[in-house]
C-alpha cells in the first residue's frame, strides 16, 4: 500500500514537471525562463553540494568554474574569436561554431582542471582558509575577465561575449520553437526539458555517489579528517576528487547559461553569485539532495516571482524600495531568519544516532 | 625613486586602514572561530553616518573648523557603528553559538547583504562626494607628496592601534577576551562572562571599523553603500596573510597587503611591457594570499595550533 502510495506521488512529480512549462508559456515566455534558472541553479547547487555537503570543503569561489564554462562555450560559438584575430577568422571560414559533442566535455574538462589546480596547493588549508583562498580565485578569475580585452582582445572586457549560438544537437536547434503534433513548444520551453534531463541525471549521480565508497570516504573526512585518514583514506585525492567533481558540474552548468543566455559577462560572475550558491545549499540543507534543490528552487525562483509582484509597491514608497532592493532584502532576511529557526536547514539529512519516531499503529 | 617613494606612502596609508578593518575580523574570529562577513558593512555605516553629520554641520553652523566636525563626526558614528555591531551579534550570531559551523558563517553574509540593502534604502544608491575638511596643501617628502588626509590617517591609525594594544595588554577586560580566546571554558570557570567579552570584542571592533571607514571616505572623497565589501574582503585577506586570530598579524599583513598592492600597481605596467595594467591592482591581494597559504598555511605571524588569539 505504501509503496503504492509512494509511485503515485513520484508519477505525478513528474508529469507535473512535465507540463509545468507548457503551462507557464501561457502566461508567458518570462515565467519559463524563471523556471529555467532555477533549474540551472539546480545543477549548480547539485555541484557545489559535493564539495561543501560531502567533502565538507567550504568553497566560496564556485562561479569560477561556472565562469570558465560560460567563457568556454561562449568563446567557441560566437562571433568573439573570429572577430578579434584573422588568424582564428581565415581558418573558420563560416565562423566559429564548435559542436556541443567538443564543446561540453571541453568546458567540463577545462573548469575540472583549473578545479584540481586551484586544489592541489591549497587543500592542506585548514576550512575558513581554504574559503577565504577560494574565495579569492573567485576574484582572480572575474578581474581577468573583465581585463583581458588588452592588449588582446580575447574575452571582449566588461562589454561581454555577444551573439552566441543556442545549443544544437541531432538536428535540434533549441535556440528555435518546435511544434509537435500542434502544441508548440517556445525555445525557453526546449530549454526547460533539456535542463530537468540534466538536473535528473545529476541527481542519480549525487544519489550514487553518496551510497558508494568516494562518498562514504568524503563524509568521513567531512565529519573527522584525523580519523578518517587513520582508517587508510586518501584524503588528499579524495579532495581533490571532490573539487575536480563539484568544479565539473559548475563548468557544464556554466556552458548550458551561456548558450541558453546568448550573452555572457563578467558581472554574471560576481563573488555575490558564489554566496547565493552556498547559501542555497545551506538554507535548503547541506549534503541532502531533497533540501539542496529546495534551497536552490527557493532562493532562485521566489525572488523572481516577487519582482513580478512587487511593482505597486514601488510607486507606495517614492521609488526608493524598487524590486530589485526588495529582492535582495528578501533574500537577506530569509537567510538570517531561517538559519536562526533552523541552523541545519529547511530539509536537513536525518540525523544519525537518534531512534525513528515510533510508527502510529 | 620618488615614485617609488610615492608608491610606499600610498601603501602605508592604505595598509593602515586594513589595518584598522583587520583587526575587527581577527578579534572576533579569535574568541569565536566566525568569518564576521558584515564587518565591511559596519566600516561602511560608519563611513555614511558620518557624511550625513559633517552635511548636518556643515549646513548648522558654518564657520565651525573642518577638524573639529571631522572630529564631532568621527565619535558619533563610532557610536552608531558599535551599537549596529553589538545588536547584529546579539540578534544573529549569538543564538547559533553551539550549531552547526555553517549556519553562523550564513547569517553573517546574511547581514552583510541586509546592512548594504538597507543602506541603500537610507541613503539612496548613488556614489557620495564626501567633503574634503583639512587643509588639501600637500607636504613634500623627497620628491613625493602626501596630503595633511593622509597624515592624520597615518596619525589616527597608530594612536588607535595603541589604545588598543594597551586595552587588551593591560586591562582587565583585555586580560578576560585573551583568556577567552584561549578556552572560553575555561575562562567561564575563572570568573570571566564569556557572553559580556563577546560583546565588548564586537563593539571594539566596529569602533575601529568606523575609524577606518571615515578615513576610507576622506581619504577617496567618495561614499557609498558598497564601499565596504572591497576594503572588507582584502582586510579579511591581510588577516589571514598575517596568521588569523594574531592581532599583531593582522596588522602586519595589513600594511604589507596595502605595499605590495600600491608599489605593485605602480610597477606592474613597467615590468610587463604595458600587457598587465594598473587595474590588475585587486587582484595582488589574492594572489600573494594563495601564494603564503601554500608556503605557510597558518598566516605570517600565526601559530600552528591556529584556533587562539
Amino acid at each position: 500500500m505504501k509503496q503504492q502510495q509512494k509511485t503515485m506521488t513520484l508519477v505525478f512529480a513528474a508529469v507535473a514537471l512535465l507540463v509545468l512549462p507548457l503551462v507557464l508559456q501561457g502566461f508567458g515566455n518570462a515565467w519559463v525562463r524563471i523556471a529555467d534558472m532555477a533549474l540551472l541553479y539546480v545543477l549548480l547547487a547539485l555541484g557545489l553540494n559535493i564539495v561543501v555537503g560531502y567533502a565538507g570543503l567550504l568553497d566560496l569561489g564556485y562561479v569560477a568554474f561556472f565562469a570558465i564554462g560560460a567563457y568556454s562555450y561562449g568563446l567557441l560559438n560566437s562571433p568573439q574569436l573570429t572577430e578579434a584575430f584573422p588568424a582564428i577568422a581565415a581558418s573558420f571560414a563560416q565562423g566559429l561554431h564548435t559542436p556541443i559533442w567538443v564543446v561540453l566535455p571541453l568546458a567540463a574538462g577545462a573548469a575540472g582542471v583549473f578545479g584540481i589546480l586551484l586544489g592541489a596547493p591549497t587543500l592542506r588549508l585548514r576550512g575558513d582558509y581554504l574559503a577565504i583562498v577560494t574565495l579569492g580565485f573567485g576574484e582572480i578569475i572575474r578581474v581577468f575577465l573583465n581585463n583581458l580585452d588588452n592588449p588582446y582582445n580575447i574575452t571582449n572586457g566588461p562589454k561581454g561575449v555577444n551573439q552566441i549560438d543556442s545549443l544544437h544537437f541531432f538536428g535540434f536547434d533549441l535556440g528555435k520553437k518546435l511544434v509537435v503534433g500542434g502544441i508548440e513548444f517556445a525555445s525557453v520551453s526546449l530549454y526547460y526539458y533539456l535542463f530537468l534531463a540534466l538536473v535528473l541525471l545529476s541527481v542519480l549521480i549525487s544519489h550514487r555517489l553518496e551510497l558508494s565508497r568516494i562518498g562514504r570516504a568524503w563524509m568521513a573526512i567531512r565529519e573527522d579528517e584525523i580519523a578518517a585518514k587513520a582508517m587508510g583514506i586518501n584524503t588528499r585525492n579524495l579532495k581533490l576528487t571532490a573539487f575536480g567533481m563539484g568544479a565539473t558540474f559548475g563548468g557544464v552548468s556554466g556552458a548550458l547559461f551561456a548558450s541558453f543566455q546568448g550573452f555572457i559577462s563578467p558581472e554574471s560572475f560576481s563573488l555575490m553569485e558564489s554566496v547565493m550558491i552556498v547559501a542555497m545549499v545551506v538554507l535548503g540543507g547541506v549534503g541532502h539532495l531533497p533540501g539542496v534543490i529546495l534551497g536552490a528552487v527557493l532562493l532562485s525562483a521566489l525572488p523572481e516571482v516577487l519582482r513580478y509582484v512587487a511593482g505597486p509597491l514601488q510607486g507606495m514608497t517614492g521609488g526608493r524600495l524598487d524590486a530589485s532592493i526588495l529582492r535582495q532584502l528578501l533574500i537577506a532576511l530569509a537567510m538570517v531568519s531561517v538559519m536562526l529557526i533552523r541552523p541545519r536547514g529547511l530539509w536537513p539529512t536525518p540525523e544519525h544516532g537518534k531512534s525513528l519516531p515510533t510508527p502510529k499503529a | 625613486m620618488d615614485i617609488f617613494i610615492q608608491q610606499v606612502i600610498n601603501g602605508l596609508v592604505l595598509g593602515s586602514m586594513y589595518a584598522l578593518i583587520a583587526l575587527g575580523y581577527t578579534m572576533v574570529y579569535g574568541i569565536i572561530n566566525l568569518i564576521n562577513f558584515a564587518h565591511g558593512e559596519v566600516m561602511m555605516v560608519g563611513a555614511l553616518t558620518s557624511w550625513t553629520i559633517i552635511g548636518l554641520m556643515q549646513d548648522a553652523m558654518p564657520g565651525t573648523p573642518g577638524y573639529i566636525i571631522l572630529l564631532v563626526a568621527l565619535l558619533i558614528s563610532c557610536v552608531v557603528a558599535a551599537t549596529l555591531n553589538f545588536v547584529i551579534e546579539k540578534v544573529a550570531y549569538r543564538p547559533l553559538r553551539n550549531s552547526p559551523k555553517l549556519a553562523p558563517l550564513i547569517t553573517a553574509i546574511g547581514m552583510s547583504i541586509l546592512l548594504q540593502t538597507l543602506a541603500m534604502i537610507i541613503w539612496k544608491p548613488n556614489y557620495k562626494s564626501y567633503p574634503t575638511l583639512l587643509p588639501t596643501t600637500p607636504f613634500n617628502i623627497g620628491g613625493a607628496v602626501i596630503t595633511p588626509t593622509q597624515v592624520m590617517i597615518l596619525g589616527v591609525t597608530a594612536v588607535s592601534l595603541a589604545l588598543l594594544m594597551w586595552l587588551v595588554n593591560y586591562t582587565k577586560l583585555g586580560r578576560a577576551m585573551r583568556a577567552t580566546a584561549e578556552n572560553p571554558r575555561v575562562a567561564g570557570l575563572m570568573g570571566v562572562k564569556p557572553d559580556m567579552v563577546i560583546s565588548a570584542t564586537f563593539v571594539i571592533g566596529a569602533v575601529l571599523a568606523a575609524i577606518a571607514g571615515v578615513m576610507y571616505a576622506s581619504n577617496y572623497g567618495t561614499a557609498q553603500h558598497a564601499m565596504g565589501f572591497l576594503p572588507g574582503l582584502k582586510a579579511f585577506t591581510a588577516a589571514v596573510f598575517g596568521g588569523i586570530g594574531n592581532l599583531a598579524g593582522a596588522v602586519v599583513g595589513a600594511i604589507l597587503l596595502g605595499l605590495i598592492e600600491s608599489i605593485g600597481a605602480g610597477y606592474i605596467g613597467e615590468l610587463t611591457g604595458g600587457v598587465l595594467g594598473s587595474h590588475y591592482s585587486d587582484i595582488f591581494a589574492f594572489i600573494v594570499l594563495i601564494v603564503v597559504l601554500t608556503l605557510r598555511p597558518s598566516g605570517l605571524l600565526g601559530e600552528r595550533v591556529a584556533d587562539r588569539a
